[in-house]
C-alpha cells in the first residue's frame, strides 16, 4: 500500500531529520509512529504528502511514486491522503461545513469553490460524515466556537471527506485531555477499521499507541530502531527509542486506571460547579 | 555584571556601573544637544514679532467670529464632492492594494526575487509621496477637478492599504494552509480557503481606517485646484473672508468626527 524506502532529509539548516527510513504500511494497517521530540516523526509524515520536500529516497503510494510528482499531479496524489493535525488546523473563521468541504478542493474547480456550489454528493458525504462524528447540529457553526475534542472530529471529517487511500495523523491527542484523547483515538481505530483505511500515527503517549495500534514503529534521531507489535515493546525497547529511563513507573499507570481516574475528576469539578 | 558579592552577601543591580556611567553620559549629550538646536533653530526669531504674538492672534479670532452661517449654502456642494473624493479614491486603492499585497507578502508571492521586490517599491513610491502632492502632479497632467482630487487619494491609499495588508497575511497561521495544502487544493483554492479568512478582518479594518483619513486628506485637495471643500477654503483665505473660514472649520470638524464615529462603528461590528 504505502512504501517508504531509504528516505533521508537533510534541512537546509544542516539539521539530517531522517537518515534512510524505510518501511511499508498493508492496506488497513495502524501504525504508530512514537520517538522523543525532534526524532524526525513530524518530518516523516509530512514528507509522505510532500508538505515538506525529501532530500532523498523514495515513496511509493500503491503504484504511484509520490516523491517524483509535481504540479497538478501532485495535488492529484495529496487528495488520496488525508491529515489530520495537532492543533485541529481548522480555518477558524470558516463555518464546520467549509471545513469539512474544503475536503473536496483537490475535486472541484476553483470557481465552484469559490461561489462555495459544492456538488450535491459532496454535501451529502459531508452532513453523513458530520453524523458520524456526532457533530450532525454543528454544521452552521464557525469552527472556532466549538471545543478542542469537536474540533478535532470535524479535522477528521475535513480528512475524510477526500475520500483518502492513506491517513497520515500528526499528534492527534496532544492539545487534548486523557478522556477525549481516548475518544478521538477510538473513533480513528474505528473508522480505519470500518473503511480498511491505513493510518500513521505520530504519537507522543507510548500508552496510547500501545492501546490503540497493531503495529509500533519507533524513530530516534532519524533512524527506526524498532518495529514490531505494541506487545513486544519492552523495555529495552523505549531505551533504544528514547534513552535511559525507569520504564516501570510508567506501566503502573494503567489505562484502565487513568480512566477511573478522570471520572473522579469530573465529579469533583461537577461539585464545584 | 549585575550580581556583586559584598562580604558575606550578594547585592543586584539591573545594569553594571561602566554601563550605568555610559548611559548617564548618553543622557548628558542629549541635553547639551538639545540647548544648541534651541540656538541654532531661535537664531533668527524677531522676538518684537513673537512679543506680540498673543495680540495678533485675539485680533484673527475677532475677524473670525462669529461665522458666517449664510455661506453653508456654497458649501454643501463641495462637501459632498469632499466625501465623493476619499470614498472613490478609497476604493480605488483597494482595488490596485489587494494584489499588491499579495505579491508582497513573502508567504504568497509568486517569486521572491522579481515579483516582491517591484511589489515593495509600488508600496513605497505610493507611501513617500504625499496626497497633496500627488494631487499637484495630476492636477498638473489632467487638469483641476474631482478626478484629480479622487486619483491622489487612490495612489496615497495604495501604499497605505498595500503594506498593513501583506504584513497581515505574512502574520497568519501557517498550519491552516498547510491543512488545506494537504487536501490537494490549487494556489487560488488555498489563498480563498487558508488565508482570506484569516486575513479578513484586518483588511475591513485597515480599508475603513484609510476611508477615515482619506476623508480629512481630501478636504485640502482644493487647496491646490483637485476639488471638494479646500476649494472654498482658498477663495475665502485670498479674500480675507474670515468668518467664512470659520464655517469651513466648523464644517470640516463635523465631517472628520462623523467619519471617526462610522469607523469606529464599523471596527467594532468587524472584531
Amino acid at each position: 500500500m504505502l512504501s517508504v524506502r531509504n528516505l533521508t532529509k537533510t534541512y537546509r539548516t544542516g539539521d539530517e531529520a531522517l537518515k534512510g527510513v524505510s518501511f511499508d504500511v498493508e492496506p488497513g494497517q495502524l501504525v504508530g509512529l512514537i520517538g522523543p521530540s525532534g526524532a524526525g516523526k513530524s518530518t516523516l509524515i509530512r514528507c509522505v504528502n510532500r508538505l515538506v520536500e525529501p532530500t532523498g529516497g523514495s515513496i511509493f503510494l500503491g503504484n504511484e511514486e509520490l516523491t517524483r510528482l509535481s504540479g497538478s499531479r501532485l495535488r492529484a496524489a495529496r487528495r488520496r491522503i488525508g491529515m489530520i493535525f495537532q492543533e485541529y488546523a481548522l480555518v477558524e473563521r470558516l463555518s464546520v461545513m467549509e471545513n469539512v468541504l474544503s475536503g473536496r478542493l483537490g475535486y472541484v474547480s476553483f470557481w465552484r469553490s469559490f461561489t462555495r456550489r459544492f456538488p450535491q454528493a459532496d454535501v451529502d458525504k459531508a452532513f453523513s460524515l458530520l453524523e458520524r462524528v456526532g457533530l450532525t447540529d454543528h454544521a452552521d457553526k464557525r469552527a472556532d466556537a466549538l471545543s478542542g475534542g469537536q474540533r478535532q472530529r470535524v479535522g477528521i471529517a475535513r480528512a475524510l471527506e477526500q475520500d483518502p487511500e492513506l491517513l497520515l495523523i500528526d499528534e492527534p491527542t496532544a492539545s487534548l485531555d486523557p478522556k477525549t484523547s481516548r475518544q478521538i483515538m477510538r473513533l480513528i481505530q474505528d473508522i480505519c477499521a470500518e473503511r480498511n483505511l491505513p493510518a500513521i500515527i505520530n504519537i507522543h503517549d507510548v500508552l496510547l499507541a500501545q492501546a490503540f495500534t497493531r503495529r509500533i514503529i519507533g524513530l530516534q534521531a532519524g533512524e527506526v530502531v524498532f518495529d514490531g507489535p505494541p506487545e513486544e515493546l519492552d523495555d529495552a525497547a523505549l531505551t533504544r527509542i528514547y534513552g535511559e529511563e525507569d520504564w516501570t513507573t510508567m506501566r503502573t499507570a494503567k489505562p484502565g486506571d487513568e480512566e477511573s481516574g478522570e471520572h473522579d475528576e469530573e465529579e469533583r469539578m461537577a461539585g464545584l460547579a | 555584571m549585575p550580581v556583586i558579592v559584598r562580604g558575606n552577601g550578594k547585592t543586584w543591580q539591573k545594569r553594571a556601573s561602566a554601563r550605568q556611567w555610559s548611559i548617564w553620559f548618553g543622557w548628558l549629550l542629549l541635553a547639551a544637544l538639545t540647548v544648541y538646536c534651541w540656538q541654532v533653530m531661535t537664531k533668527d526669531t524677531i522676538w518684537a514679532f513673537v512679543q506680540d504674538a498673543p495680540r495678533q492672534a485675539a485680533d484673527l479670532a475677532s475677524r473670525m467670529v462669529p461665522p458666517r452661517w449664510s455661506y453653508i449654502d456654497k458649501l454643501l456642494w463641495p462637501l459632498w464632492d469632499t466625501i465623493n473624493i476619499a470614498t472613490l479614491g478609497t476604493l480605488l486603492g483597494i482595488l490596485f492594494a489587494v494584489p499588491v499585497a499579495f505579491m508582497a507578502a513573502r508567504n504568497t508571492t509568486p517569486s521572491r526575487t522579481l515579483v516582491r521586490p517591484v511589489a515593495l517599491f509600488i508600496i513605497v513610491a505610493s507611501r513617500s509621496i504625499n496626497s497633496l502632492i500627488w494631487a499637484l502632479l495630476l492636477v498638473a497632467v489632467i487638469g483641476p477637478g474631482v478626478l484629480a482630487g479622487i486619483l491622489a487619494i487612490g495612489f496615497r491609499s495604495i501604499g497605505f492599504v498595500a503594506k498593513l495588508l501583506y504584513e497581515a497575511i505574512e502574520e497568519i497561521d501557517e498550519t491552516q494552509v498547510e491543512a488545506i495544502s494537504a487536501t490537494g487544493a490549487s494556489r487560488a483554492q488555498i489563498i480563498d480557503y487558508a488565508i482570506v479568512p484569516q486575513v479578513l478582518p484586518a483588511f475591513c479594518g485597515i480599508s475603513v481606517f484609510r476611508w477615515d483619513i482619506n476623508i480629512r486628506e481630501s478636504t485640502i485637495l482644493g487647496l491646490v485646484g483637485a476639488g471638494g471643500i479646500g476649494l472654498q477654503l482658498q477663495a475665502s483665505l485670498n479674500v480675507l473672508a474670515w468668518p467664512q473660514v470659520t464655517l469651513i472649520f466648523l464644517v470640516i470638524l463635523a465631517t472628520v468626527f462623523v467619519s471617526e464615529w462610522v469607523s469606529a462603528k464599523v471596527r467594532q461590528a468587524i472584531i
